[in-house]
């Protein structure tokens, strides 16, 4: 087995004038970048880390936008043997603060040697690197203007060339204070099994097309949508995800115009595609190249897929294309994938027996032909749950559903989903803490809730209190602590959870905050209208929130005290306050 | 700034896209920049726009630089209406 580096040797000797890349932009045309150029440029970065005197070993930190930069950034750091992790960038929303924040508590953790980050970018950077072990923060246009073009990558001079393949390559953060604290690192070995497992179940081949909007400094982006396509020869047609927030039909121009094959999407996206995409921006869309669109990331929903079909089979959409996978970043991606050589299967269960004991039955046969896949309505039919199945799991990766005390489960059993594999994570970046917690008797377990039925992973709930957004994991502690700041809330008094929405096909935050009536009137006298001030503290919870996470924050309950249920220990339970939410003000 | 334009794109804001009834919105409020309106909501804002006043705001245009309140909405509506 080769590394990185020699892989992208091999792919610049054998196949330098095949586009590797094709990317898109809103306001100019497409970039072809061949194999050739994104080596040049990925070898210019090296070249840059190195006279900067970064070390194989060390980890990098990627901050840019959507561009060949990032793209060459990013192997820069590999083919120095260093290891790259791309973080978002700053948005219009975000405080530069909470940013500053943010990057601080990742550099506390990580330890990284360098920054790379676009020019505009600069001065909050450095702002976050006083003190830390931040040794360079390079700019690209500094890059551009200093280190003149390369003609030839000479290889034996790139140190990423000799990295062992049980070297970590690159590491994963998800979003947020706690998200950044715990990089996920994966190894060469890792990476390369997860890309020869999961290209044989999407029977990967050199007809595919992969097109992309996802941003890769998400899971799936980086790896379904950079990695493998880029490592496996396959062309990568890829779009900001700014761009496609605001026009999701160029999304389907491209799939049409490239002849795309393959696209990953989680679950939100197939409702807001198909809620937020006009008929006249398809006129000449042609979508039936298109062999799988793969749901993942969060809760698939088959009422998604159906409203994704319904509004794009006219456009030569294919039923059959509609795939699903389970996928996490500590098995690099993929864990299972289905709707390849067969369709995504639905298992139709009793509602009552699902919630009452835990347990997947399937109804009769009876029910079954009434429920026929993407014809049914669950609304007539309120007992019967319509499952949609992740698929079976990929070669080398093993799935166990497990009870509370770590047994195994029967079939159809919901239990915590366990997995062991030859692509896993190495550990928690420098957290020995997280790791061992995360790991029993060398399985992980996700801390997510499911069932086995015929060999297939059925995806159920989450067991951990991780809200999941537009795929993107929040943890609730993060916005729980934003809230606790506002004025007149009680430290400590607050919930934060998901709940599902059906019209946008992902979850709504919600926050409950338990308000302080005393202190409001000890610190403001004399303001006595109750209802204006418990206005003021929502609006500036809302406030607060969405400008310090990810996320827009709309559903805010401000309570009474002791409204908020507490575990013995006197933390505040989010699972049971959620229960208590829904039945108090569902519907509100 | 015309007052109807005016009450109808914040009472859409506020009703379809914040799901707040008690709410106000300042003609000089931030929306964009403030993540008031977050980037999966501009699409709707903007297919609103047309649906109502037959003014195309193209996508590249959907940023806190071309509008961020709306007072400047309203003129860009105006502007074009014209």
């Amino acid at each position: 087995m080769k590394n990185v580096t020699q892989v992208l040797k091999q792919l610049y000797l054998e196949a330098p004038d095949k586009v590797s890349v094709h990317l898109l932009f809103s306001r100019q045309s497409d970039q072809a970048i061949t194999y050739r150029e994104l080596l040049h440029g990925s070898a210019r970065y090296a070249q840059v880390l190195k006279q900067a005197e970064i070390r194989p070993g060390e980890v990098v930190i990627l901050t840019l936008d959507h561009g060949e930069d990032l793209l060459t950034a990013f192997w820069g750091v590999i083919l120095n043997g260093s290891i790259p992790s791309i973080l978002p960038f700053l948005t219009d929303k975000l405080s530069p603060e909470i940013y500053r924040k943010s990057l601080a508590a990742l550099f506390g953790i990580t330890a990284p040697t360098a920054v790379i980050t676009d020019p505009d970018f600069m001065g909050e950077v450095q702002k976050a690197s006083k003190w830390t072990s931040v040794r360079a923060i390079i700019s690209s246009v500094e890059v551009q203007n200093r280190i003149s073009d390369i003609n030839e990558v000479n290889f034996d001079q790139l140190r990423g060339l000799t990295s062992p393949l049980e070297d970590i390559v690159l590491l994963q953060h998800s979003s947020g204070t706690t998200g950044l604290q715990k990089g996920v690192a994966l190894s060469h070995q890792a990476v390369f099994n997860q890309l020869e497992s999961y290209s044989r179940a999407l029977d990967l081949n050199h007809n595919d097309v992969i097109v992309s909007w996802l941003p890769l400094y998400h899971d799936m982006g980086l790896i379904a949508g950079f990695l493998l396509p880029i490592l496996k020869r396959i062309p990568l047609v890829l779009m900001s995800p700014f761009d496609w927030v605001r026009a999701p039909y160029r999304l389907l121009q491209a799939i049409s115009s490239y002849r795309g094959t393959l696209c990953w999407m989680p679950n939100f996206a197939y409702n807001f595609m198909a809620q937020k995409t006009r008929h006249r921006d398809l006129e000449g869309v042609d979508l039936s190249s298109l062999r799988a669109v793969i749901n993942c990331s969060e809760p698939m929903y088959w009422k998604s897929h159906k409203m994704f079909l319904d509004h794009f089979q006219a456009y030569g959409l294919r039923s059959d294309a509609l795939a699903t996978s389970y996928a996490m970043a500590e098995n690099v991606f993929a864990v299972t994938q289905g709707g390849i050589n067969s369709p995504v299967k639905l298992d139709v269960i009793d509602q009552d027996a699902f919630l009452s004991r835990q347990i997947a039955e399937p109804v009769g046969e009876r029910y079954k032909r009434k429920n026929l896949w993407l014809q049914s309505d669950q609304n007539k039919n309120p007992s019967v749950l319509n499952m949609l199945s992740a698929g079976q799991p990929i070669e080398d990766t093993n799935v166990r559903i497990l009870d509370q005390q770590g047994v195994d489960l029967p079939e159809r059993h919901v239990g915590e989903i366990a997995l062991q594999s030859n692509c896993m994570l190495t550990g928690y970046y420098h957290r020995p803490d997280l790791t061992q917690k995360a790991l029993l008797e060398g399985w992980y377990m996700t801390g997510d809730l499911g069932y086995l039925a015929n060999g297939e992973l059925y995806v159920t709930g989450r067991k951990k209190d991780l809200i999941i957004v537009g795929g993107k994991n929040i943890y609730p502690q993060d916005l729980e602590y934003l809230a606790s700041e506002v004025e007149g809330i009680h430290a400590g008094r607050v919930a934060a959870f998901g709940v599902f929405n059906e019209r946008t096909g992902t979850e709504d935050v919600v926050i409950v905050a338990e308000v302080d009536y005393d202190r409001l009137e000890a610190r403001q006298p004399g303001s006595s209208d109750i209802q204006d001030q418990t206005e003021r503290i929502a609006a500036e919870i809302r406030e607060r929130v969405t400008r310090g996470s990810d996320i827009a924050l709309r559903y805010v309950h401000v309570v009474d005290r002791n409204w908020l249920l507490k575990t013995s220990s006197g933390k505040v339970a989010r699972r049971a306050n959620r229960e208590k939410y829904l039945s108090e003000f569902s519907g509100v | 700034m015309d007052e109807t334009i005016y009450s109808n794109l914040s009472q859409y804001i506020v009703i379809e896209i914040l799901k707040q009834s008690i709410r106000e919105i300042a003609a000089d409020e931030a929306l964009i920049s403030s993540g008031l309106i977050d980037s999966f909501n501009l699409v709707d804002l903007a297919l609103y726009v047309e649906d109502n006043y037959s003014v195309h705001i193209d996508d590249t245009e959907l940023n806190a630089d071309t509008f961020d309140t709306l007072d400047q909405l309203v003129s860009l509506i105006q502007e074009r209406i014209l």
